[in-house]
């Protein structure tokens, strides 16, 4: 494993399947009445974010503190950034404090290898701009395996805004090194012009490649995008590119629908889909805390959590 | 004095009598009291010419001043400079024109000819004073708005031929601004991996394709700053062959270096010392630019030196401020991706980086070949060194330059601004 978890291109195989397994083995902790290990008692964790995220936040708070770490928190608002502080500067002064690892949200695409040139202790990217969110592409891996076993050669769908989703990008990443076959389906004004370089099939046809997918992921439509000319109105975007009862029924009978969330009800995915027995739109929460564990607990502790 | 043993424009070693300002004998074995300056078989170039340069003078002074921006520029082999307006205030006024072309005079590194701003502020909506400026004692007649793009058509097309009345040009920096809003590297392979807002080429041909059908509709002369794209290149060479007078520059940083450095480098990922507008493109803009400088489609290097302080650089990719320094590294660049790679020997190389901007910027003084009568603007360069580049190093007040830690050929040796040495021995006098 690397020292920091910027990028889900940093993770080979076995490193993921590492985080994924070991993911596994502490989610029997969290069913446990008493969800704490000491496994990281001592270590500080900053969890420094400059865009607000508070799903994010609080899921690697639980996560540090079942391993029994020091949680600081650090928000851009109402701090020292928001007077102007540079990046450096705060990186500089979470490194005096000692921290062992920086758990950093920006809304600057790079933020984390900036911030991996100014501090001694391991970066985790929750969420940089539009570049990646890599423990979110953990965490959906981590909730495919749980309801279809092996991720190998599976069919996976990823639908909506690619061009400004780190949840993509990562997911698309891991989803290759993971033996996934991926398909991304969006109109072509939410593509990268490039993104026929990338490890995946693109589609502008989303009825046409339902019935073949293992797996939907609905990406959520952004607000500011629905008034910058990418699609003509919600209506059509819903119409064209939603997940709603009709499409659902299309996807074969054990095809999963999942959604990183906070969802667009209605508009990227229809209410009762995201609510269906299939969605796992839930337990991908409950799945982010273990699986943030696991990247925690090999980053700054130990081989295995036995 | 006397200039001995120099090889100009790398042909045999001669001797250069200068007297009062100007060459006044070339010649093997030349007698006399006169002081000597001993050159050791360097390069003898005409004293370079810079298309365009920021000084920062007035308004951001931490960043560069005109005399430190004139010692970089006498540092890299230049004897003439091109001051872009985007000051604070802005040199869209004859005032401020004359008082960046006083700075200049006073430091004396280099001479300053000021740009002038095509529209008032920069603001693309009415017209500057141009005349004024052209009549000052700066007598400008290059205009541009350079860091915006005239992109009101009209404007464009009353400015091209406003300034023909004074034999003036405008430099238009091609970007439409709708399709680059927000941008923050060239738009291809990479910004789609690494997630940040694409510079599409086509913003910049679509100017510069619009920009040559008005210069030719008015029988105006427009000159392109910063081409950076193949495509762009493509639509130069359209417009010549019509005859039509445009003229192009490439920067020496568009000639090297790609955009698979803001991927990876030795300076890590996301490092904005890679940042520059236009941005870094890919390896084919690279060889189709340096093809064009070589056949003459691009007429010049210029340097778009834009010095930026660090902490304006030490953040996060999106909030850092765009632009590299160039002056002082300049030669090395185009040796390095130019004549080492055969594209063109030193007379071309004077013809790009002397004679030909010097033509552009109607400067009779610089950029004249090195003959008997001409003025003793010269520059003596030994191609032999391998220097690594240290930023410690340089006279620019600023340190952003993206060459830090490579090893570049070349070494300038001498500067002479009308006879005077400002460089002696690659260190300013």
């Amino acid at each position: 494993m690397n020292k920091h978890l910027i990028s889900a291109a940093d993770l080979s195989k076995d490193d993921a399947l590492l985080i994924l397994d070991t993911a596994e083995e502490l989610a029997a902790v969290s069913e446990r009445s008493i969800k704490k290990l000491p496994t990281l008692r001592g270590r500080t964790v900053v969890n420094l974010f400059f865009e607000d995220s508070t799903r994010t936040r609080i899921s690697f708070e639980a996560a540090a503190k079942r391993l029994s770490a020091d949680v600081i928190n650090f928000s851009a608002k109402g701090s020292s950034v928001s007077k102007g502080e540079s990046l450096k500067d705060t990186a500089l002064t979470l490194e005096a404090m000692g921290a062992d690892a920086v758990v950093i949200r920006h809304g600057a695409s790079g933020a984390p290898h900036r911030l991996a040139n100014w501090v001694r202790g391991s970066v985790v990217n929750a969420g940089d701009g539009t570049h990646e969110h890599p423990t979110q592409a953990l965490l959906d891996a981590f909730s495919m395996r749980r309801r279809l076993g092996s991720l190998e050669g599976r069919k996976i769908t990823i639908v909506g805004d690619v061009l400004h989703s780190r949840v993509a990008r990562s997911n698309v990443l891991l989803l290759a090194t993971l033996g996934a076959d991926v398909t991304l389906v969006a109109p072509p004004t939410l593509l990268p012009v490039s993104v026929g370089t990338w490890p995946c099939e693109v589609s502008y046809d989303l009825d046409a490649v339902l019935p073949k997918s293992d797996v939907v992921m609905m990406l959520r439509v952004q607000k500011e995008r629905m008034n910058a000319a990418y699609f003509p109105s919600e209506r059509e975007y819903s119409r064209r590119y939603g997940l709603d009862r009709d499409r659902f029924a299309k996807m074969p009978d054990d095809a999963i629908v999942m959604h990183p969330g906070p969802m667009n009800r209605g508009m990227e995915i229809a209410a009762d889909v995201a609510d269906s027995p299939r969605s796992t739109i839930v337990e991908q929460v409950a799945n982010g805390v273990t699986t943030r564990m696991a990247v925690l607990y090999l980053l700054l502790g130990g081989e295995s959590a036995q | 004095m006397i200039i001995r043993n120099v090889r100009v424009l790398g042909g045999e070693p001669v001797d250069i009598r200068v007297a009062d300002g100007t060459i006044t004998e070339i010649g093997t074995g030349l007698q006399g009291a006169e002081e000597i300056v001993d050159g050791r078989g360097a390069i003898a170039l005409p004293g370079l010419v810079d298309l365009h340069t920021h000084l920062r003078e007035p308004g951001r002074e931490d960043a560069e001043t005109v005399l430190t921006g004139t010692q970089s520029a006498a540092r890299g082999g230049y004897t003439a400079v091109h001051a872009m307006a985007n000051t604070s205030p802005v040199a869209d006024t004859a005032g401020v024109v004359e008082q960046v072309y006083r700075l200049g005079q006073e430091g004396g590194y280099c001479d300053v000819q000021p740009v002038g701003a095509v529209t008032v502020g920069l603001e693309g909506r009415q017209l500057a004073e141009l005349g004024a400026m052209a009549d000052s004692a700066a007598r400008v007649r290059v205009f541009s708005d350079d860091g915006h793009c005239v992109d009101d058509a009209v404007l464009m097309r009353r400015a091209l031929e406003y300034v023909k009345a004074f034999d003036g040009v405008v430099a238009q920096h091609a970007q439409e601004p709708r399709l680059t809003s927000g941008a923050q590297m060239n738009e291809g392979v990479i910004s789609g991996r690494l997630g940040l807002a694409g510079w599409p080429a086509v913003a910049e041909e679509a100017i510069i394709a619009r920009d040559c059908l008005l210069a030719a509709h008015v029988g105006s002369r427009l000159h392109i700053c910063h081409v950076s794209t193949a495509g762009s290149v493509e639509i130069l060479r359209w417009a010549k062959s019509k005859g039509w007078n445009v003229t192009a520059e490439v920067t020496p940083h568009h000639l090297l270096l790609t955009d698979a450095l803001v991927e990876e480098s030795p300076n890590g990922s996301y490092n904005p010392i890679y940042k520059v507008n236009p941005p870094l493109r890919t390896r084919a803009d690279v060889e189709a630019l340096r093809a064009a400088l070589a056949d003459g489609t691009i007429d010049v290097v210029a340097t778009d030196h834009a010095p930026h302080p660090v902490e304006d650089k030490e953040t996060e990719w999106a909030a850092a401020a765009m632009g590299m320094i160039g002056l002082e590294t300049a030669l090395s660049v185009v040796q390095e991706s130019m004549v080492d790679t055969g594209l063109l020997d030193w007379a071309g190389v004077a013809e790009r980086m002397s004679l030909k901007p010097a033509e552009i910027g109607r400067l009779s003084g610089h950029g004249n070949p090195l003959e008997v009568g001409a003025p003793a603007n010269i520059t003596l360069y030994d191609p032999g060194a391998r220097t690594e580049v240290d930023p410690r190093a340089f006279a620019s007040k600023s340190r952003n330059t993206p060459y830090e830690g490579m090893t570049l050929p070349g070494r300038i040796v001498a500067t002479f601004l009308r006879g005077k040495p400002t460089v002696l021995e690659g260190k300013l006098v």
